[in-house]
């Protein structure tokens, strides 16, 4: 099963270094991962997808906790959300094909971003197995390159909006102390 | 840990307003705030500027450098003393080779959740990334083997970053965290201030058990017919042994131990049933496979203790105190999970638990003890020299003199017969590289041990192979003026790999044959006086002469070549399909009939 993992970071130098290593030398299999700002200054936000059962997914989180820069984790798995992928295709066209193909672009609510004499960018935004769909159609016509992004999500409605940062007082005092 | 550590000058109280200094001199300001007394190192040119700020306060005796002969043993002394004192201990090295050469030291703490922070000089800030002259990427190669670690490039961050170091390497599950500080942010100047606290929003250390959850895990204690606790490393972290001896009384619940466990009860104690796992006696491991309530305390379900997973006590419901989260589900999934400071959950939990008695169940494991203890090798004659002799010996000499000594062990057989034989009483007796087993360990963890304490009884006790992995740093010791005293079980052999070899490998004895030089004359050498022992009736006079002696002393004992480590579980065997001591009837005066000892 596929588990849709939210994680924010503060924004170091090397953060993704140790997430990344954190999850290779683990052993866990990621299926995409996708860092990007946050609407907090500071902090990083990373949608990762990790292929596994409950108990991997779960380690996979603790594991990501145990970073000292990972601020939260978040498994929306199960929660209602905004999944998004990006697809850019470039595939061939001839003059037979090209109205064929923006007919398709068209049911996939793709756009064209770039027009050449012999071939189109397509831009597909939507779930994987949009994208995944969009893809093996335009294969047919011959795909020229290709790039994809990893899954980005955002929880819908009220739930989505973030409660308040963990209160850091509760810290024990003999932490602070000095020895 | 009861005594307070040797304190070479008195800690000056360092003032608080913020001042203007160099990054060199922040380095020792902050040392001073953390209460840091040594530092165990080996300078080269990038750590240059911050040695050289070290003059004045070692000077003035507030802080002590050990020069060691090798960058590995600056961590693995660092650690020893870490663990003796539960302090938090420094090492320092240069960039490039100096910090390398840190890195299976630094993977030693790590594993066994020591306190350290390691400190490297990097080359200047313009040079990073050029493969410059003894540049190498420190903060990328230690990732994986600190619990944090940071590279400096600014000297306006570098006391936060010394402050959210000594914090984090302390606080929670402890662990390394090492600091690479450019070499021209060691010489520029900024403003030092030490008056702020850590602000790391997602760093818990101390996360609030769950009172159901503490309730749970009390219900099932209560109802338990046959109950048993495992205890590890944690218990000693969290300096919980006390509680953890009333808990086993109050409901007469047996414990076994984890290597690094070993200590958490004295094992005089008629419940402890002493070290589980690979290397654990029989009775203990039947516990753990009988028992109907498995109550972990602050251990990890290593291989090494759980054998094969699938078939770890499979009639037990289980119960997991831990601090650490990610321990939890990690190998064992529990019943019940009481994530939480043992400090704070066990004495929660003791009022829960019911007074119980369980005679039935303790009269088993006695039943299974006798039997043990039946074959047991010291039942025999010694007419050669046994390591494990050696060792029983070794605790009588020191019960003898009447100290609560520090025993350090190296990694190999005569690790596994320390424990097995050396009867173990208090917390913090036995000092040990469990998780990550790195030979070369005992000499230089002694050593940091013995600085913390310099009047204590220290022992080293190590393998011909492991010795000489670290030996380099007997001139440290001279140097130090330490006192610890070395054993060596010398056994020709790197003996477990040869063991696995004789068992697993048809006794092809490929890379284990070790030469060794003289170590009398070795010691001698180094100005330590030493003796070798070849016979059982010179180990005691040999033992009473390095406890009389003041100063370092060094005993090679010549023992027989190929003895075994029994019980054992072989790799992927269940625990409890053990290969046992070989019977009397089998192996006569040790005469090396197979399976020898
Ligand atoms: C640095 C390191 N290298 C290799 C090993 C693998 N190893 C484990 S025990 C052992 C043999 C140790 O031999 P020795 O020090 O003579 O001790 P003995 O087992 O004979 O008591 C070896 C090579 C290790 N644990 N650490």
């Amino acid at each position: 099963m596929k588990y849709t993992l939210v994680a924010w970071m503060r924004d170091k130098p090397g953060v993704l270094n140790r997430v990344s290593g954190m999850l290779r030398r683990r052993n866990f299999n990621i299926d995409s991962l996708q860092v990007s700002h946050s609407e907090t200054p500071g902090i990083s936000r990373m949608t990762f997808v990790v292929d596994g059962d409950e108990r991997v997914a779960d380690q996979v989180i603790k594991q990501m906790r145990k970073l000292v820069d990972v601020t939260r984790v978040e498994n929306i798995t199960d929660k209602p959300a905004v999944l998004r992928e990006l697809a850019l295709i470039r595939v061939r066209t001839t003059p037979e094909t090209r109205a064929e193909i923006l007919q398709f672009a068209d049911i996939y609510r793709a756009q064209i971003v770039d027009v050449a004499l012999d071939s189109l960018v397509v831009q597909v935004v939507g779930s994987e197995d949009k994208v995944d769909s969009a893809i093996q159609l335009l294969e047919n016509f011959g795909i020229i390159e290709m790039v994809r992004t990893g899954r980005v999500a955002l929880l819908r409605g009220s739930a989505g909006r973030r409660n308040g940062r963990r209160s850091t007082a509760v810290w024990r005092a003999r932490a602070n102390g000095n020895p | 840990m009861s005594t307070a550590p040797s304190n070479p000058g008195d800690l000056p109280r360092p003032a608080d307003e913020p001042r203007e200094m160099t990054g060199a001199q922040m380095v020792w300001e902050a040392m001073l705030h953390e209460g840091v007394k040594v530092v165990f190192g080996h300078p080269g040119g990038a750590i240059l500027p911050t040695y050289d700020a070290l003059a004045p306060h070692e000077a003035a005796g507030r802080i002590h450098h050990v020069l060691v002969r090798h960058e590995q043993c600056a961590a693995h002394m660092a650690d020893g003393y870490a663990r003796a004192t539960g302090q938090v201990g420094v090492c320092m090295a240069t960039s490039g080779p100096g910090a390398t050469n840190l890195v299976t030291g630094l993977a030693t703490a790590q594993m066994d959740s020591v306190p350290m922070v390691a400190i490297t000089g990097q080359v200047p800030t313009n040079l990073l990334g050029t493969d410059a002259f003894q540049e190498s990427d420190v903060v990328g190669v230690t990732q994986p083997v600190t619990k944090h670690n940071y590279l400096v490039t600014d000297v306006e961050e570098l006391p936060y970053v010394l402050k959210e170091a000594f914090y984090i390497a302390r606080t929670g599950r402890p662990g390394v965290v090492l600091i690479d500080i450019c070499k021209d942010v060691q010489n520029a100047t900024g403003i030092f201030r030490y008056d702020f606290s850590v602000d790391l929003p997602g760093y818990e250390p101390w996360p609030e058990y769950s009172p159901e959850a503490l309730q749970a895990a009390a219900d099932l204690i209560n109802r338990a017919e046959r109950p048993l606790i495992l205890a590890g490393h944690g218990v000693q972290l969290a300096g919980v042994s006390d509680r953890l001896v009333e808990l086993v009384e109050k409901a007469e619940i047996p414990v076994v131990t984890t290597l690094l466990g070993v200590g958490d009860i004295p094992e005089t104690h008629p419940l402890c049933l002493g070290m589980g796992g690979m290397h654990g006696e029989a009775y203990a491991n039947r516990a753990i496979q009988s028992c109907d309530v498995l109550i972990a305390l602050g251990m990890r379900f290593d291989d090494r203790i759980t054998g094969r997973l699938d078939r770890f006590a499979r009639q037990a419901k289980i119960i997991h105190f831990e601090l650490d989260k990610a321990e939890v589900g990690k190998n064992v999934v529990p019943d019940v999970a009481v994530v939480g400071d043992l400090a704070q959950t066990l004495p929660a939990l003791l009022p829960l638990i019911q007074e119980r008695r369980h005679p039935v169940w303790i009269q088993e494991i006695n039943e299974w003890r006798q039997d043990t203890q039946q074959t047991d090798i010291l039942n025999f004659e010694v007419d050669e020299l046994i390591p494990p002799y050696v060792i029983r010996q070794l605790w009588h000499a020191v019960k003898e003199r009447g100290q609560d000594p520090i025993i350090v062990t190296d990694v190999g057989q005569h690790q596994m017969w320390e424990s097995q034989y050396f009867i173990h009483e208090r917390p913090g007796q036995l000092l040990t590289s469990g998780g990550l087993g790195t030979m070369g360990y005992a000499v230089p963890a002694a050593m940091g041990a013995q600085m913390a304490y310099r009047d204590r009884l220290v022992w080293a006790i190590c393998g011909d192979g492991g010795f000489q992995m670290t030996l380099q740093e007997l001139a440290t010791l001279q140097q130090e003026k330490l006192q610890v005293k070395i054993g060596i079980i010398n056994n020709g052999f790197l003996g477990m790999v040869r063991q696995w070899q004789q068992l697993f490998y048809s006794k092809r004895y490929v890379g284990t044959p070790v030469l060794s030089p003289d170590f009398v004359k070795l010691a001698e050498a180094y100005g330590i006086p030493a003796l070798q022992v070849t016979r059982p009736e010179e180990v005691v006079p040999a033992l009473r002469q390095a406890h009389e002696t003041d100063g370092p002393f060094l005993i090679d004992f010549q023992v027989k070549e190929e003895v075994n480590v029994y019980p054992m579980v072989a790799p992927g065997a269940a625990v409890d399909e053990l290969i046992r001591r070989p019977r009397p009837a089998i192996v006569q005066g040790y005469s090396g009939v197979q399976p020898s000892w």
